[in-house]
């Protein structure tokens, strides 16, 4: 890999070589629009896959249409009942209008068409992002769109999770590579010696903070997103809200912040252990300029990359850390959406995850050609 | 064997390994041991047994060192059994039909606090008249109180603290409105307030059997608010069930999900790599796939709707990471072993794609995979304990994240029952740990390039 790094200074390069440069830049531009171009397809195969096998588990493979037939006749029978005109009908007039209903409502639901097409209606609705309306959850203004019920939620989770995880990656970055820059110390040793308590999952930490600043020293709340009730004016509904964020944030840090530090801190010494780096230094070149141009520079893509995966997992929230902490964020509506067997709104998490995901998958491979030269798309054809 | 003490020497170097390697050692015996202590359906009957297995235990007890700790000393349980010989009986009779049964039970409350429940249970036998019981309460300093009287049916029991007409007395005698039986049997008359005295107390409890094949037995308890060396939880079980046999399932359930996908995604890299072409690209869509389905989620899924069996949440972990991300990783490897030349002289011997594929390709990063593997360990029990926590653990077996999820759906951190959370926690923990600092150190061992740094 060193052998092939190129030299980055392309500025000074004469008329006629650039004139060459530019015809041979228009056939790869050709080769990288192609690569791009089947790159999107296949990726638009893998979500339809993954979705659609979200789809077959998420209706237990046609069982949760007989749970929800059950429901509709329970529901239907109980309400005819109740009404005493119809009690007055005969024998088969009851049973016909029994029927009729129940055929009705399950019309309503599509339950009338076979499971495999109604599968596949929900796929074509899943994938062309037609979210539709929920059925059994409605969002806290009442509304029964999937899109609502998850607009809603979204901004609690991303406030959240949004400052955790801005947090960790520059913490961990500049603090893995300071610590790359002097490895052997004190806090090289420390942080190697606590990268195993990253074995447990944020909840897990998150009880222990409950237990001490919520139980013990009464100081911050057990639970929730602003105290209740909500405070009025904007100034204090922050404060309220920075509150509760204390616990959660610091237990989610903890549990990955010593890990990502020891990663980022590895990953840099290999690069720097790298034989133009040893150049470089020979040259006598400053730290500082060394970092930026001989360490950071080659390590950008992993780092775009790093901080790309870190912005979409912000769609799915935490589901156990935000029960532990009663966070009413996207990962709690997850949960609750699998409990009451709502398939729309499950569905529309793993659907939009997954476009987020390929279409990050996707941008990164253009922006490693961008940054790192050393990537030639197209060719080997292997990715 | 040499190369097996020379690897061990290497790891003595690394003081976490040790550590490590000794909390695994301790786990293991403890998973080896409790099974034999306490068999598989003794542990079940015991985890899953309500009110009559656990009568006698106080609920929300702390464990008894909780006592080392504090400054008050905690009362601890106090268990008499008639039918063991516990106490003294006496059968008097008292004309042709009527005999009358006295059991006198005497004991010494040294504690601070007073007992949070006293009940008397009692057994009768009797054709058609069941038999009368009485009970009266001697305290230290002399004083005779009257507890209550009952008819005793072939199952009964009599609960003090539910007994209006003892309150109103026991109001009466403490001029303390409101004053729970268990406190004013205890209180010290001379001190200001409720407090408990010290000394000997004894329960007379007599019973009148008016037929000749008539018999009682009475078992009375004084509950602590200590017992056990885990306490109890809502329940009445004592803890040290589940926190000893969460230790087997933990590890087996960790192990195996460690074990199970490494070994699998292996196998797969492998035999996408050999082969090439087709397969190799199947292999690769399908990792792709793979990576968009989100596995807790769908594990969530079938624990709400097929079923909650930790084994079946264990087989799906597997089959949902067998065209895991790491499958990228291995391949990168094996591309590179697969143009080795001992592979080229395999072949032209004419070994077969199998034999090639594990004797020759896989055995060749099998260093890289056991550190791998011990560093999976935690993250598999952590996922049991997250499914637990969920309210998806397995609804059989006792585990420790069933013992935090009950903790957290009966508010322990909120009504401070800290230690019914902090056990299974810090086993938790320590289990974690163990298998994190013994994969680290193998991971610097077998990769040299990391040890350099």
């Amino acid at each position: 890999m060193t052998q092939k790094a190129l030299p980055l200074d392309v500025g000074n390069l004469s008329e006629d070589v650039s004139q060459s440069a530019r015809k041979a830049a228009t056939t790869s531009l050709m080769r990288l629009l192609r690569y791009m171009g089947t790159r999107l397809v296949a990726l638009f195969f893998t979500v339809m896959v993954g979705v659609y096998f979200t789809v077959l588990v998420a209706n237990m493979g046609g069982y949760v249409d007989d749970i929800r037939r059950a429901a509709i006749r329970e529901e239907v029978l109980t309400s005819l009942s109740a009404d005493i005109q119809f009690q007055r009908l005969p024998q088969e007039e009851r049973t016909r209008i029994i029927q009729d209903t129940i055929a009705l409502r399950e019309r309503q639901y599509g339950l009338d068409q076979p499971f495999i097409q109604r599968s596949l209606n929900s796929l074509w609705s899943a994938m062309t992002l037609n979210l539709g309306f929920s059925q059994n959850m409605s969002s806290d203004s009442g509304s029964r769109l999937v899109r609502n019920i998850i607009l809603e939620r979204l901004p609690s989770t991303l406030v959240l999770f949004g400052t955790a995880n801005l947090i960790l990656f520059f913490l961990s970055l500049f603090l893995g590579l300071s610590l790359s820059r002097r490895y052997g110390s004190f806090f090289d040793k420390l942080v190697l010696a606590l990268a195993p308590t990253s074995a447990a999952p944020g909840w897990f930490y998150g009880l222990f903070l409950i237990l001490i600043f919520a139980g013990v020293l009464r100081l911050l709340p057990f639970g929730g997103m602003v105290g209740t009730p909500p405070p009025e004016d904007p100034l204090s509904y922050a404060l309220s809200l920075l509150r509760h964020m204390i616990l959660p944030v610091s237990a989610s840090l903890i549990s990955s912040i010593f890990i990502t530090i020891y990663n980022w801190r590895t990953f840099f010494l290999i690069y720097s252990s790298e034989d133009y780096v040893e150049m470089a230094k020979a040259k006598g070149l400053s730290n500082r300029m060394i970092e930026r141009r001989y360490v950071l520079r080659p390590t950008l893509p992993n780092i775009i990359t790093s901080f790309a995966l870190l912005l979409i997992s912000l769609w799915t929230g935490a589901i156990i850390l935000e029960t532990v902490f009663n966070w009413p964020g996207i990962g709690r509506l997850y949960f609750q959406a699998i409990g009451l067997f709502d398939v729309p709104v499950i569905l529309a998490n793993v659907v939009v995850y997954a476009y987020l995901l390929s279409l990050t998958v996707f941008l990164l491979d253009f922006i490693y050609a961008l940054v790192d030269p050393r990537v030639r798309v197209g060719e080997g054809g292997k990715s | 064997m040499k190369r097996f003490t020379a690897f061990l020497e290497q790891l003595r170097r690394y003081p976490s390994a040790v550590l490590g390697l000794l909390i695994i050692g301790g786990l293991l015996v403890v998973s080896i041991v409790t099974p034999i202590m306490i068999p598989y359906r003794e542990a079940i009957r015991l985890w899953r047994g309500g009110e009559n297995v656990w009568r006698e235990n106080p609920t929300f007890a702390w464990p008894v060192w909780y006592n080392w700790f504090t400054e008050k000393d905690l009362p601890a349980t106090i268990v008499f059994y008639s039918e063991k010989g516990d106490g003294e009986k006496t059968i008097e009779r008292l004309s042709a039909n009527t005999r009358e049964v006295r059991f006198v039970f005497e004991f010494d409350f040294p504690y601070d606090e007073f007992p949070p429940e006293l009940i008397l249970f009692s057994k009768a036998q009797y054709t058609s008249k069941q038999p009368h019981v009485e009970l009266t309460w001697f305290t230290p300093d002399g004083r005779e109180i009257r507890i209550g009287e009952f008819s005793s049916s072939p199952s009964a029991s009599f609960r003090f603290g539910q007994d209006n007409r003892l309150q109103r007395r026991l109001e009466r005698a403490t001029g303390i409105t409101g004053v729970t039986a268990e406190r004013g049997l205890f209180d010290d008359p001379e001190k200001e307030g409720l407090q408990p005295l010290n000394g000997t107390y004894r329960l007379e409890v007599t019973g009148l059997l008016f037929e000749e094949e008539s018999n009682l037995e009475v078992t009375f308890v004084s509950y602590g608010l200590v017992h056990g060396w885990a306490g109890t939880d809502h329940r009445r079980r004592d803890l040290m069930i589940p926190l000893l046999w969460g230790t087997p399932i933990a590890m087996a359930f960790g192990l195996m999900a460690a074990l199970g996908t490494t070994v699998t995604t292996m196998s797969i890299a492998a035999i996408g790599v050999w082969f090439g072409g087709v397969l190799d690209g199947i292999i690769q869509r399908l990792t792709e796939v793979n990576a968009i389905i989100p596995v807790l989620p769908i594990l969530i899924m079938v624990g709400t709707f097929y079923s909650r069996s930790i084994w079946l949440m264990l087989g799906i972990v597997i089959v949902l990471s067998i065209f895991g991300l790491s499958i990228k990783n291995y391949r990168a490897i094996f591309l590179q072993v697969r143009e080795l030349p001992y592979i080229d002289a395999a072949r032209s011997y004419g070994a077969s794609n199998m034999r090639i594929i594990f004797r020759y390709l896989v055995p060749r990063i099998l260093p890289l995979i056991i550190p791998q593997i011990v560093t999976l360990v935690p993250g598999f029990v952590f996922l049991e304990a997250s499914l637990a926590v969920l309210g998806l653990g397995d609804p059989v077996l006792p585990t420790w994240g069933k013992v935090i999820q009950d903790a957290n759906s009966q508010g322990a951190l909120f009504n401070g029952l800290y230690y019914w959370i902090l056990e299974p926690a810090v086993l938790l923990m320590v289990a974690g740990l163990g298998f994190a600092m013994v994969g680290f150190s193998l991971d610097r061992i077998f990769n040299p390039r990391l040890r350099e740094l």
